[in-house]
């Protein structure tokens, strides 16, 4: 080959060294989230509740239910922890086991509304045909107040836990379905996806093994947010009678029923309140970790 | 020459219609590629080069099938890429391979050298099994000269020059007969731009492979190719052996952007021919030929007719309509 006019380029290619120098081990998401005190915190946090949503009926618990009207309103003691509420149900019971409620309700709407709001959202950014119809729907939901849609929908259907569940999801779903709708768009134009389209894969295949995967971070953190959201939303909806069905213990009921003893017994109100508060914050400051930890431009997005 | 070429290219159009418009109003077409049409032999390189802008990667992009055309035909050993032949399992991408521009968004940054390499070799059923797939992984990171460790690790552990060689090897993993190179060595720094063409052109010779080479960098065409097409806005303006091109280019664009070309001896400077104005808008390109606005020989004739490639001596091909009458008062 003749050499070149313009410059004089090397013969060969040096060689590159047979083996790298030693890399870092990965030390993956645990590492990543052990770095992060405020994670560590937060996940803390949300055991803790988790073990007592769990262990209700072994924590030194009553039945939430049995009302004992010789005992109405008393103050903590070493019978009844927090007391008990204006029908002489007992308090500490009925709080342990409105953990169950909250954490049903923040982990499945999180869990079903990513679920749907992935589905849509990935449809919605790889499929042309499809984008105008789903964001218009989705639009469409958003414009209505999430709470006002969950009064809406739970007064249609009968109150039930998972009724309550079912509405908060269909309020949840389009910010998922937003939010994956545009990483999807983001990363379909990149050079990584038209390399696996070229390299083969059908769509199918550059969905789950390109897409999704760098699409993940974004999603989870978004996850989290939804959990902390629902249980909030499901709390307002019990305390407004909306809700969870008034037999059900559950932190919004037992505020609500408190609501007319707030001015005399304001510990029936905020026990619950200092629950949902805390389950909440460490929900969110998870959620908040793991967007640092997961350090990416699409995360910071968010 | 009546062997079929490998790639065959026919009257090539790709038009893109630009914004939502109310019902269809107020649409925009943008004739990014008129009326292009090459062939590349089987072992040949060519060469594609143009300022930004002319259409040249999107040539790329329509021949890897990432694109459809919008008219005309590309052909591979004489079957259009429509061919149900070339659907069938994807077999166009199986013989069509590219090695994109940026190092950096072009590999998965999830996934390990392995996957990334072993992506078409598992799509394409070309792996008798685990053994076979790593014994094919092994060989292309040989081919590539990378480190032998390096199937497992992340992309992101790699330099740009580095992560191009992993982009070679993932093209060649499927035993291509083409290689579109789109813009493959411009995001790298001079003295790993030099390493990749050279390893580029290694490789060609080793595998016989057809080279469909994009770029704007003149030198390094120079370097690697057999025959060059230059494009301005969308068209073909000339075409040609390397020699031809470079030593005697005939159209005024192409002696504009050769005379563009740095030097490194400053006592060997050349006559530099700047042209006037900005690159017209593709929405609205010049009537006639597309370079009268800043041809610096442009008439009268040129605003009326687009002028055809027409032979001007050996295999050389120029579109101007001043050229069969005075093409040396150009200089």
């Amino acid at each position: 080959m003749r050499t070149s006019r313009f410059a004089e380029n090397p013969a060969v290619a040096t060689p590159l060294p047979d083996i790298l120098e030693e890399r870092i081990p990965r030390s993956g998401l645990l590492g990543m989230i052990q770095r992060n005190i405020s994670v560590t915190i937060g996940l803390a946090g949300i055991a803790i509740i988790i073990f007592i949503g769990i262990c209700a009926p072994w924590l030194g618990t009553v039945d939430p239910l049995s009302i004992n009207p010789a005992m109405r309103t008393r103050p903590p003691s070493a019978e009844h922890f927090f007391g008990t509420d204006a029908l002489g149900r007992d308090l500490w019971s009925r709080v342990l086991y409105g953990t169950r409620v909250s954490l049903t309700v923040g982990f499945s709407v999180a869990a079903l509304a990513t679920g749907i709001g992935v589905l849509l959202g990935v449809m919605a950014g790889y499929i042309r045909a499809a984008e105008g119809l789903i964001m218009r729907a989705m639009d469409a939901v958003m414009s209505i107040p999430s709470i006002l849609l969950a009064i809406a929908l739970v007064a249609l259907i009968r109150p039930s836990v998972s009724n309550v569940i079912f509405a908060i999801t269909v309020a949840e779903v389009p910010r998922v379905a937003r939010l994956v709708r545009s990483v999807v768009i983001s990363l379909r134009e990149l050079a990584w996806v038209e390399a696996g389209i070229v390299s083969g894969s059908n769509s199918t295949k550059i969905i789950l093994r390109h897409i999704l995967p760098n699409a993940a971070a974004p999603i989870i953190v978004q996850a989290t947010y939804i959990c902390a959201s629902a249980m909030i939303i499901e709390a307002t909806l019990s305390f407004i009678g909306a809700g969870t069905p008034a037999s059900i213990p559950s932190w919004g009921n037992i505020m609500a029923e408190g609501r007319s003893l707030w001015q005399v017994k304001p510990l029936i109100v905020l026990i619950p309140a200092a629950f949902l508060s805390a389950t909440v914050l460490a929900v969110n400051v998870v959620g908040d970790g793991l967007r640092d930890a997961l350090d990416s431009r699409l995360v910071k997005d968010i | 020459m009546t062997a079929t070429p490998l790639l065959s290219v026919r009257n090539l159009a790709k038009h893109y219609v630009h914004g939502h418009g109310f019902f269809g109003l107020g649409k925009r077409t943008v004739k990014a590629v008129q009326d292009v049409s090459f062939d590349i032999a089987r072992g040949e390189t060519l060469s594609l080069v143009g300022e930004s802008g002319c259409g040249k990667s999107t040539v790329g992009k329509a021949i890897a099938g990432l694109h459809p055309a919008t008219h005309g035909e590309i052909l591979l050993n004489g079957k259009p890429i429509t061919s149900p032949e070339y659907k069938a399992g994807q077999l166009w991408h199986r013989k069509v391979q590219v090695v994109f521009q940026d190092p950096y968004s072009s590999l998965d940054p999830r996934m390990r050298v392995r996957d990334i390499i072993a992506e078409p070799l598992k799509n394409f059923g070309l792996a008798k099994d685990r053994q076979d797939l790593n014994a094919q992984i092994a060989r292309l990171i040989d081919l590539v000269r990378l480190p032998r460790d390096s199937a497992d690790r992340y992309p992101h552990e790699f330099s740009g020059g580095q992560r191009q060689r992993i982009g070679i090897a993932r093209a060649l993993a499927p035993n291509p007969e083409l290689i579109i190179c789109d813009e493959a060595v411009s995001a790298l720094d001079v003295s790993v731009k030099a390493q990749i063409v050279n390893l580029l052109a290694d490789l060609r010779n080793e595998l016989g492979l057809a080279l469909l080479f994009i770029s704007h960098d003149l030198a390094i065409v120079d370097h690697i190719t057999d025959r060059v097409a230059v494009m301005y806005l969308g068209r073909i303006v000339e075409i040609g052996s390397r020699n031809e091109i470079f030593d005697n280019p005939k159209h005024p664009y192409t002696r504009a952007l050769l005379s563009a070309v740095p030097m490194v001896d400053p006592a060997a400077r050349r006559e530099r021919i700047i042209l006037k104005g900005e690159l017209p808008s593709p929405f609205n390109p010049p009537s006639g030929c597309t370079f009268r606005t800043r041809c610096p020989l442009a008439q009268d004739l040129c605003a009326h007719d687009i002028p055809r490639l027409t032979p001007v001596g050996g295999n050389q091909q120029a579109a101007c309509h001043l050229l069969p009458m005075a093409p040396a008062t150009i200089a």
